[in-house]
């Protein structure tokens, strides 16, 4: 078995088998709800066997590596250098088992959904190709197409099964995403158009570029004749995700938009190159999807107004997407843009967290204090990736940096196992009495017992209390900062109290108390099997990954390990990337040419 | 050159050598090149003779129209002239098509004429099915109707190989006078009679306008040639142009603009467009803002780059028949035909050669810019304009001809960035054209899905207000699932059409920013042009999306009266026959981005 095969089949699975579920008759509503189930079971065991368990020979997934594996590339459309290219490494793995795993659960509590279910399920496995093919795509253009493509699943599930004001929601959701997705599509254009593959400061990086075949033998073939002084030779664009960042990391092409002719210096656009922009531009599109302050407010709404399961995928998954991005788009291809927007983005991540807690403090429904939590708690995904602790007064350190990229890293998993358990308890709770006011519940404990043991411990792990999930990413993440900014690092250490605070008292408000008074009482029977295991599972993970975040007792890595080798590799190119970039500037300074712009002049 | 050389002359020019027939032109002649518009004009003679003899009204004269559009297409042979990769030897073999003018000069016969020709053919097609299918025209006025739209379809052929200014106004009044008569088609109906006459005024007046400008520039330059122009223009800015000459060329090209605009509905020309959408069947619609549009788009790419650039090596009928005949240098002699171009041409190449170093091509930049920015002064303002009216708009034929004005906005984009690349780098300018063929194709298929269904829905619930097709998606699923497709294509969403359309527009002005401005030239409207039309996409949202939210999220009414319409009928079937191209070009469109490489080769 190719890996073209397996991960190709893993990706377009769900969208094939939506022809095979319309052939189903509407009415069985059973069976499009089992077919549905087991083609997100199949997914997940194609996931786990391959890859994990390694039933296919060569192919399974080894997390000693810090290279691309199981990758493969294609090319697509020869005119636009764009190649069908996919491959899986240690940040992308662990996120398209979440993906596939949270797919699965998601689908095991949608019975509750009874309005059209046949078109509900097409929706839901074209959403799960979607969101598979974003996390293996690794060429941009792909990536943008399997962005979008979950856009209008996306958009009608909300729109046609979400509650009162689904229509708001669904139209604020799409219009937030499409606005940064084309913010995303101007900058991916102008990364193509400024890159060069034939650029001799390439050489010593060709093999992490990942070409396909013809485009190396075109790029060593324009490069020798490059070296050789050819003028005749034509730049080779490319959407390659990872010849972009050799280009980003190593080149100068992308410090402005072009080479003026009269001054041979970079052309910038207000007083800014390329790399900044691309930055910032794709910076927007990713933190609109994490979603950041201040363009969090979609979220609430899209979480509040979606059905459940959909709720679950929202903050199990799309919400990862954001990071995933920053972590292997931005960071990579465009240092300097990164570089320069540290502070901001570290400052974002923060007022995200604090933002986040007081408003799901201030909340009356049960659903939106989930959803602001999920703001805050994506915040510190924000500030791990951020924080460019490499400098030159921690001795260009990487470890620090790495710590916090593997806690954002850690976070997103945790986050997606905690965030949708908590989805999921509220929307158990709301199926029996139709409100989510929390100051109407109380003694659900007394008529829900084994459901209330389930709510608690997740709860808890959303909180972060040691020996749960939650704990890990936000640990690492506090103490990564720490070398950064000791003011960033106490306000977000300060954070975790307000978590404590406003999970506490919805347990309170919610669970403990007397007895019910809220309507709809007499519909509050226990928690029934199929309720019962989805929230089960759930927690075993919760309790799993906080016990061995790096690997189990018997040597078997765990999250950790499989992204460890893959994260420590990339923030190392970073330090290193500021080493030599610190370097340059400090030489440009000494020399008396004060107009020339810094690190390409001393580079030149 | 006495009488008798001049009409031997003549007749190579027409027959392509001297012995050949009329019946047998030459593949190099004009006749020859000219045959898919003659097939046009012997189909309409037919239609309109065949009702002269008595059994004649029995005849069904869709099939002599189908027939006809067919031959047509099969003529103009796309399939055979836009083969990717012709070396120059290729080129010397008269069966290719490269640049040839035609017509002593009067047309020019290219790849591009041949693509757009063929779009146009396709649609004439495809028009012919679709009004079989939705029963306008009846019977009795097929004929007429028929022959209307191909005499439109032949006006609109000349528009895109027009090569003289003459040319430009008759081709623009061929397409545009039997456009009026169908736009008020439904006899007796108020609104369509007003539609009529607001078009015909309309357009005579722009005509007007543009027979104004034309005179200015064959006064100022004693020509209308356009590629004498382009060199008499080059010869006048080798040396510093008096003020007032300069007044005279600017205010002629705002002039001859009015009239593009009128028939791009370019904002502020556009006021025609609404009402006549409304007032017209949607069948003329289709006809009016798909091949209308295309032709106008591809007669805009004639004006501006035949006047803003020096255009390639050209051949003349015959001329290579000749060559290959190899009879020596009095042979070629007889083969060098008369052409309108050949005097004042040779002055003005000697003299610009004396006066300075500057190539002809470099001296032509004034006016290249002030094209470019023209054009996407246009853009910007139709599109924007056209996008927000459409917000607004609760009948359905309206909303689409915002829709359509806005899309003429979109465009126009890719000719301002070939035009502002075309004398910096030709291959540049060639791929912004090839995106703007990208598009066009895309257009046909999502815009005439689009009226096709309002068309089918006019004729099964006698309305065409947006919100009575509430809860439609209950009725006839598959073809709501048809019209969402084409209208989430037109919004330029992945994985559909419309968006390779859009990231080949987009591709074009970053290429066009990044290269104007490495040659040290003003490229920033072209980075305003990609912002406004980023921007433009994210608004589009809203009302394509309202169409669709309507028909799915909304729901039925209760005293709809049973649809006569069923899903499952030959225009359903129609409808997926158009719809599934849009849909499933994702997959592979390289050919036809080869296929647009290939229409935009011998432009520039």
């Amino acid at each position: 078995m190719t890996p073209e095969f397996i991960l190709s089949l893993i990706v377009f699975l769900p969208a094939l088998a939506t022809l095979g579920i319309m052939l189903i008759p509407s009415e069985q509503k059973d069976a499009i709800r089992w077919a549905t189930l087991v083609v997100t079971g199949v997914v997940l065991l194609l996931v786990f066997g391959v890859y994990i368990a390694g039933y296919a020979p060569n192919l399974a997934f080894d997390p000693e590596k810090s290279i691309l594996q199981s990758f493969f590339n294609h090319s697509w459309v020869e005119s636009f250098n764009i190649d069908y290219f996919m491959g899986l490494d240690g940040i992308s793995f662990p996120l398209l088992v979440l993906t596939a795993f949270v797919s699965m659960l998601a689908m095991g509590a949608s019975w509750s959904i009874n309005k059209y279910v046949k078109g509900y399920c097409i929706l839901f496995l074209l959403l799960e190709t979607g969101m598979l093919g974003v996390f293996v795509a690794l060429d941009l253009f792909l990536f943008y197409v399997f962005w979008e493509v979950m856009l209008l699943p996306m958009y009608f599930l909300i729109g046609v099964w979400g509650g009162p004001r689904k229509e708001y929601a669904a139209i604020k959701f799409f219009l937030y995403t499409l606005f940064g997705s084309v913010l995303m599509l101007i900058a991916i254009l102008m990364l193509y158009f400024s890159s060069d593959l034939s650029d001799p400061l390439l050489m010593p990086h060709m093999e992490k570029c990942y070409l396909n075949v013809q485009a190396q033998a075109d790029a060593t073939a324009a490069m020798s004749k490059r070296i050789a002084n050819d003028q005749s030779v034509q730049p080779i664009h490319t959407f390659n995700i990872m010849a972009l960042a050799q280009i980003g990391q190593h080149t100068q092409q992308f410090d402005g938009f072009g080479i003026d002719p009269a001054t041979q210096r970079p052309i910038l656009f207000l007083g800014q190159g390329l790399q900044w922009w691309a930055f910032l531009l794709l910076f927007i599109g990713f933190a609109i999807k994490v979603p950041s302050v201040p363009v969090h407010t979609w979220l609430p709404d899209a979480h509040v107004e979606a059905p459940t399961p959909i709720s679950m995928i929202l903050a199990g998954v799309l919400l990862k997407m954001g990071g995933n991005g920053i972590l292997r788009i931005c960071y990579p291809i465009c240092p300097q843009g990164g570089y320069e927007l540290m502070w901001f983005v570290c400052t974002l991540g923060v007022v995200s967290m604090i933002y986040g807690a007081f408003a799901a403090m201030a909340q009356t429904d049960f659903k939106r204090l989930v959803a602001y939590s999920s703001v805050s708690h994506m915040g510190y995904v924000v500030l791990g990736l951020g924080v460019w602790s490499a400098l030159a007064r921690n001795g260009y350190s990487s470890e620090y940096w790495n710590m916090g990229v593997q806690g954002a890293m850690y976070q997103m998993i945790a986050h997606g196992i905690s965030s949708t358990g908590m989805f999921f308890i509220v929307g158990v709770l709301y199926d029996r009495v139709h409100h989510r006011n929390l100051n109407e519940f109380g003694g659900i404990f007394d008529k829900m017992p084994y459901y209330t043991a389930m709510a608690i411990l997740i709860f808890f792990a959303g909180l972060g209390l040691p020996g749960l999930c939650g704990f890990i990413g936000e640990v690492f993440v506090v103490l990564a900062v720490w070398k950064f900014s000791y003011l960033l690092a106490i306000l977000s250490a300060a954070v975790v109290i307000l978590t404590a605070g406003y999970i506490l008292w919805a347990v309170q408000r919610v669970y403990l108390g007397p007895e019910y008074k809220g309507p709809h009482g007499d519909h509050l029977t226990p928690s029934n099997l199929r309720e019962n295991i989805i929230g089960t599972v759930i927690c075993v993970f919760a309790v799993i990954f906080g016990i061995f975040p790096y690997q189990f007792p018997d040597g078997r890595p765990s999250i950790l390990k499989y992204m460890d080798a893959t994260i420590d590799a990339q923030v190392r190119d970073l330090a290193e990337w500021t080493r030599e970039t610190d370097a340059a500037n400090r030489s440009t300074a000494a020399t008396p040419t004060p107009s020339a712009p810094s690190n390409v002049a001393a580079n030149k | 050159m006495n009488l008798h050389d001049l009409v031997s002359r003549l007749i190579i020019d027409t027959r392509g050598a001297a012995g050949a027939l009329f019946s047998a032109p030459t593949v190099d002649s004009s006749l020859y090149a000219f045959f898919p518009e003659l097939v046009l004009c012997a189909t309409i003679l037919l239609l309109l003779l065949v009702r002269i003899p008595r059994w004649g009204w029995r005849v069904d004269t869709f099939w002599i129209a189908l027939a006809g559009a067919i031959v047509a297409l099969c003529v103009a042979a796309p399939w055979d002239h836009l083969r990717t990769a012709l070396s120059a030897t290729d080129a010397a073999n008269p069966a290719a098509v490269t640049r040839m003018e035609i017509f002593t000069g009067m047309l020019v016969y290219d790849t591009f004429s041949v693509y757009v020709r063929s779009l146009l053919l396709i649609f004439a097609v495809l028009l012919v099915i679709f009004t079989k299918i939705t029963g306008i025209p009846d019977r009795e006025d097929a004929p007429d109707i028929y022959s209307l739209f191909f005499g439109a379809t032949i006006g609109m052929c000349l528009m895109t190989s027009a090569n003289h200014l003459l040319t430009v106004f008759l081709a623009v009044e061929m397409a545009s006078v039997p456009s009026y008569v169908l736009a008020g088609i439904m006899k007796g109906r108020r609104q369509a009679s007003e539609a009529a006459l607001k078009y015909s005024v309309f357009g005579a007046g722009a005509a007007g306008v543009m027979l104004y400008g034309i005179s200015l520039i064959a006064g100022l330059l004693n020509t209308a040639h356009l590629p004498t122009i382009a060199l008499t223009l080059a010869d006048k800015f080798a040396h510093p142009v008096p003020p007032s000459e300069v007044m005279v060329l600017v205010l002629a090209g705002l002039l001859i603009s009015v009239g593009l605009a009128f028939k791009l509905s370019a904002v502020p020309f556009h006021f025609w467009c609404p009402d006549v959408f409304e007032g017209a069947t949607a069948e003329v619609n289709a006809f009016l803002s798909i091949a209308s549009k295309a032709a106008a788009l591809a007669l805009l790419v004639r004006v501006a780059v035949g006047m803003g650039t020096i255009p390639p090596k050209s051949y003349l009928p015959g001329e290579r028949t000749a060559m290959q005949a190899k009879a020596g240098e009095t042979q070629l002699q007889t083969a060098a035909m008369f052409n309108v171009a050949d005097e004042p041409a040779k002055k003005t190449t000697d003299e610009s050669h004396s006066a300075s170093a500057k190539t002809p091509q470099e001296l032509l930049e004034p006016v290249r810019s002030f094209t470019a920015k023209l054009i996407a002064f246009f853009a910007i303002i139709t599109c924007t304009f056209g996008n927000l009216a459409a917000y607004g708009q609760n009948n359905i034929k309206r909303m689409l001809a915002y829709s359509t004005i806005a899309h003429a906005g979109y465009m126009m984009m890719p000719v301002a960035a070939a035009i502002a690349m075309a004398g910096i780098d030709a291959t540049g300018a060639q791929r912004a054209i090839a995106g703007l063929a990208i598009y066009m194709a895309v257009y046909l298929f999502m815009n005439l899905a689009a009226f096709a269904v309002v068309a089918l829905l006019r004729n099964a619930m006698r309305s065409e207000d947006v919100t009575d097709y509430a809860g439609l998606i209950r009725r006839s699923p598959l073809t709501v699932i048809c019209f969402a497709a084409a209208l989430f294509s037109l919004i330029g969403l992945p994985p559909l059409a419309g968006f390779v359309g859009k990231f080949a527009i987009f591709a074009a002005l970053v290429d066009g920013y990044q290269k104007v401005e490495s040659a040290g030239l003003p490229g920033f409207y072209l980075l305003l042009l990609l912002i406004v039309g980023g921007l433009n996409t994210a608004v589009s949202l809203f009302y394509y999306l309202r169409v669709v939210k309507i028909m799915t999220i909304d729901e039925e009414p209760r005293d709809r009266p049973p649809l006569s319409y069923s899903d499952v009928s030959l225009g359903g079937a129609f409808l997926w026959v158009i719809t599934l191209p849009t849909a499933l070009l994702i997959v592979s469109w390289e050919w036809l981005s080869q296929v647009s490489l290939a229409a935009a080769r011998y432009l520039f």
